[in-house]
C-alpha cells in the first residue's frame, strides 16, 4: 500500500518534471527541472529493488551531466527565444512522426512475447535480491569474470585524459598563477623595504 | 571466491601497460625536455615486449575467462606490431626534436597505442575486440591531430575520430546482433553455435562487424578517410598509422572470420571478395595523379589492403599464411619508405611533393636507391620481397579456384607500377630543382638501410618468414 503511494509520488513528479523540462521558458529551470525528473526516477529504482541503478543515477547524471548543462546553458549565449519561432509551424508535421512512432511501439509490444526456448539460454541469472544486493552482484561479475574488461576501459579511459590535456592545454605567457610554494616562502626581506619619508615629500 | 586468472599470457601487455603508466608519470615530473628520453625508453620497452612475448605463449592459452587468447597467431601478429612502433617511434623522435614539437606524451600514446593492439590481437570476445580497438582508435585520434597548431592536422584527426567513431558504431551493432541472435560474446562459444549454420540476423551483424573493421583496414568502400588523414596528419604519425594500426586490425579481422564465422565463410567471401576487388581497383587508379607523396602512399596502402584480402577471401590456412606473409614484408616496405619521406627536407622543411624528388639520385644516392628499392618492391618486382608477398596471396586463390581474383590483382599491380615507377624516373633522371637537405639523421638513414637490406634479400632466405606465418595460419586452424 505504501510502495504504491510512494511510486504514485515518484512517477507524478517525474512526469509533471518532464513536462516542465521541455516547456520551461528559462533553459537554467529546465535543467534543475530535469535533476528533479533524476532524482525522482532514482526513487523509482530504489522501489525496483534496484538499489546500485539509483546510486549511479544520482551520482553520474546529478552529480556530473545535469551539472555540466547547466554549465553550458549559463555559458553559451543562445537566444532561446528565437529557437521557439515556429514551434507551431512544425508541430503538426512532428505531431504527426510522433503519433506514427507511438503506434509503432504499440504494435511492436502488443504482440511481444519471450520465445519459449529464451528463458532457458540465459547463461548467468540475475541472483535473487533477497540473498545478494545487487550491488554485490555487479561487483563480483566487474571484479571477477569482467576484470579484464574493466582494467581495459580504465586505460581507454586514461587514454581520453591524457588525449584532451595534451590536444587543449596551452601554458600561455603572461597568466599569473599562483605558486603557494613560493608564497610560502617568501622572506621578509624580499617582500618589505623600509624608506624613510621625508614629511611633507611623498615618495 | 574465484581464483586470480593465469596473468601469465598477458605478461607482454601487462608490462607494456605498466611501463606507459610509469613513462607517463616519468614526464609529468620531468616536463617537457624529457621527449627523448622518454621515446628512448618506450622503445626499450616495445622491444622487452617483444622479447616476452615468444615467452608467453606455449600452445593456445586462453585467461581472463576466457577472454584473451595467446596463440601462435597472435605471437607472429603480435612481434609485427611491435616491430612496426618501434620503428615508427625511432623515426618520430628525430622529427619530434627538429619541429620543436618535443611533448613526453607522444611516446606515451604511442606505446599505448600498441598496447591496444596487442589486445586487438588477443581478442577471444567480442566485448574485448572493441575495448582493444577502441584503446587504439582514441591513441591514434590524439596523435592524428598531435600538431594542434597546424589546420591540416586538426582536421585530419577530427575527420579520422568522426570516421572511426561511426565505424566503431557500425561494429557495436554488428556486435550486438550477433549477440542477440547467438546469446553469447564469446568467440569460442558462437564458433560452437554456429557449427550447423546462422540464423540471417547473425549474418547481417557479421557484415556489420566486417564494415567496421573494413574502415580501419581502409578497404573499399571505406576508405574516404585514409588519403586525408594520411596527408594531414604528421608524417611519422602517417607512417605510424600506415604501418601497426593496419596489421592489428587485420589480425584481428582474420582472427573473428576463420575462428568463430569461420563456418559461415560462404556467407562472408563473397563481400571480401568485392571489397578486395574494389581496394584495387581504386588503389592502382586513385594514385595515378597524385602530387602528394603521401597522399600516394594512402592509395597506395589501400591497394595493398586489397591484394591481402584476397589471402582472407580464401579463407583456408595457405590462404592465411599467405596475408601474414604480405603484411610482414608491407610492413618493411611502408616503415623504409615513410624513414625516406621524412629525409625529403629543404631548409628544415619537410617536403611533400613528389617533383620534390626530381634528382634525388644525384643529391642522395643512397636513400634514392632505397626508395627504387621499396618502389620496385611495393610494384612486385620479382627478385624483392613484394613480389613474394604477391606470389603467395595469389598461388593461394589460385589453388582453391580463385582465379579471376588474382588476375584481377596481377593487372592492377602492373597498373599500380606506373606510379611506382613514376617516383623512380623522377628521381633518376629529372634534374633537380631545388636540392634537399643533406645529413638528416642518421637514425632515418639507419632505418632505411635495415629495410632495404630486409626488402632486397629476402630471397636469400625467405624460409624464415614463410615457416614461422605457416605455423601462425596452422594455430588459427587449430593444426
Amino acid at each position: 500500500m505504501i510502495q504504491a503511494l510512494v511510486f504514485y509520488l515518484f512517477a507524478a513528479v517525474a512526469v509533471a518534471s518532464g513536462v516542465m523540462v521541455i516547456s520551461a521558458r528559462n533553459p537554467v529551470h529546465a535543467v534543475l527541472f530535469l535533476i528533479l525528473t533524476f532524482f525522482n526516477a532514482a526513487g523509482l529504482f530504489l522501489l525496483a529493488g534496484a538499489e546500485f541503478l539509483a546510486m549511479v543515477l544520482v551520482v553520474v547524471y546529478v552529480g556530473a551531466v545535469a551539472v555540466l548543462f547547466l554549465f553550458v546553458v549559463m555559458l553559451l549565449d543562445i537566444n532561446y527565444l528565437r529557437l521557439r519561432e515556429g514551434f507551431l509551424q512544425y508541430l503538426p508535421t512532428g505531431g504527426l512522426i510522433g503519433l506514427i512512432l507511438l503506434a509503432e511501439l504499440v504494435l511492436v509490444f502488443g504482440g511481444w512475447s519471450f520465445a519459449p526456448e529464451a528463458p532457458l539460454s540465459v547463461g548467468s541469472r540475475t541472483p535473487d535480491p533477497s540473498v545478494m544486493t545487487n550491488t554485490e552482484a555487479l561487483g563480483r561479475l566487474l571484479y571477477t569474470d569482467y576484470f579484464y574488461l574493466f582494467q581495459v576501459a580504465g586505460l581507454v579511459l586514461l587514454v581520453a585524459m591524457i588525449g584532451t590535456i595534451l590536444l587543449t592545454l596551452r601554458t600561455r605567457a603572461g597568466v599569473r598563477k599562483q605558486n603557494i610554494a613560493a608564497q610560502v616562502a617568501r622572506t621578509k626581506a624580499q617582500s618589505v623595504e623600509i624608506r624613510k619619508v621625508p614629511s611633507g615629500g611623498g615618495i | 571466491m574465484s581464483e586470480l586468472p593465469n596473468f601469465a599470457p598477458a605478461l607482454p601487455e601487462i608490462f607494456i601497460a605498466l611501463s606507459a603508466v610509469a613513462l607517463l608519470l616519468l614526464g609529468v615530473f620531468r616536463k617537457d625536455d624529457s621527449t627523448q628520453g622518454i621515446s628512448a625508453l618506450a622503445i626499450v620497452a616495445m622491444v622487452l615486449a617483444g622479447l616476452l612475448v615468444p615467452a608467453a605463449s606455449g600452445g593456445r592459452t586462453l585467461t581472463f575467462s576466457g577472454m584473451f587468447v595467446v596463440d601462435g597467431f597472435s605471437v607472429f601478429a603480435k612481434l609485427l606490431v611491435l616491430l612496426a612502433s618501434g620503428f615508427t617511434l625511432a623515426m618520430a623522435v628525430n622529427w619530434l626534436g627538429r619541429e620543436k614539437l618535443g611533448r613526453f606524451e607522444f611516446p606515451v600514446l604511442v606505446l599505448i597505442a600498441t598496447l591496444g593492439m596487442m589486445l586487438m590481437i588477443s581478442a577471444n570476445n567480442l566485448i574485448a575486440l572493441y575495448l582493444g580497438l577502441e584503446l587504439q582508435s582514441l591513441a591514434l585520434y590524439v596523435l592524428a591531430a598531435y600538431q594542434r597548431d597546424s589546420g591540416r592536422a586538426t582536421e585530419a584527426g577530427l575527420k579520422y575520430f568522426v570516421l572511426g567513431s561511426l565505424a566503431s558504431g557500425m561494429l557495436l551493432y554488428g556486435a550486438t546482433l550477433i549477440y542477440g541472435f547467438a546469446g553469447s560474446t564469446s568467440f569460442d562459444a558462437l564458433a560452437h553455435s554456429f557449427q550447423h549454420g546462422a540464423p540471417v540476423g547473425v549474418i547481417v551483424g557479421v557484415v556489420f562487424v566486417l564494415t567496421g573493421l573494413a574502415f580501419k583496414i581502409s578497404a573499399v568502400p571505406f576508405h574516404m578517410w585514409t588519403p586525408d588523414v594520411y596527408e594531414g596528419a604528421p608524417t611519422p604519425v602517417t607512417a605510424f598509422f600506415a604501418a601497426g594500426p593496419k596489421i592489428a586490425a587485420f589480425a584481428l579481422l582474420i582472427r573473428i572470420m576463420v575462428g568463430p564465422f569461420g563456418e559461415l565463410t560462404h556467407q562472408w567471401s563473397q563481400v571480401v571478395v568485392f571489397i578486395s576487388v574494389a581496394s584495387m581497383f581504386l588503389g592502382a587508379f586513385g594514385a595515378i595523379a597524385q602530387t602528394n607523396i603521401k597522399r600516394l602512399m594512402a592509395y597506395s596502402s589501400i591497394g595493398h589492403v586489397g591484394y591481402a584480402l584476397i589471402g582472407l577471401a580464401v579463407g583456408d590456412q595457405v590462404g592465411i599464411r599467405g596475408v601474414l606473409i604480405y603484411l610482414a614484408i608491407y610492413l618493411f616496405m611502408n616503415v623504409g619508405t615513410f624513414a625516406v619521406i621524412l629525409m625529403m627536407r629543404q631548409k628544415g622543411r619537410l617536403m611533400e611533393g613528389i617533383d620534390d624528388l626530381a634528382g634525388f639520385s644525384k643529391t642522395h644516392p643512397m636513400p634514392a636507391l632505397a626508395l627504387a628499392v621499396f618502389m620496385l618492391s611495393m610494384a612486385g618486382v620479382p627478385p624483392l620481397a613484394g613480389f613474394f608477398g604477391k606470389f603467395y596471396v595469389f598461388m593461394a586463390a589460385v589453388d582453391k579456384g580463385y582465379v579471376t581474383l588474382a588476375i584481377i590483382g596481377v593487372l592492377t599491380s602492373v597498373v599500380s607500377a606506373f606510379y611506382y615507377l613514376r617516383i623512380i624516373k623522377i628521381m633518376y633522371f629529372d634534374e633537380p630543382v631545388e636540392v634537399l637537405d643533406h645529413g638528416t639523421g642518421k637514425g632515418l638513414g639507419l632505418i632505411t638501410a635495415v629495410n632495404a637490406i630486409l626488402v632486397a634479400g629476402f630471397i636469400l632466405a625467405p624460409s624464415f618468414l614463410t615457416s614461422s606465418a605457416g605455423t601462425a595460419a596452422q594455430a588459427l586452424f587449430g593444426g
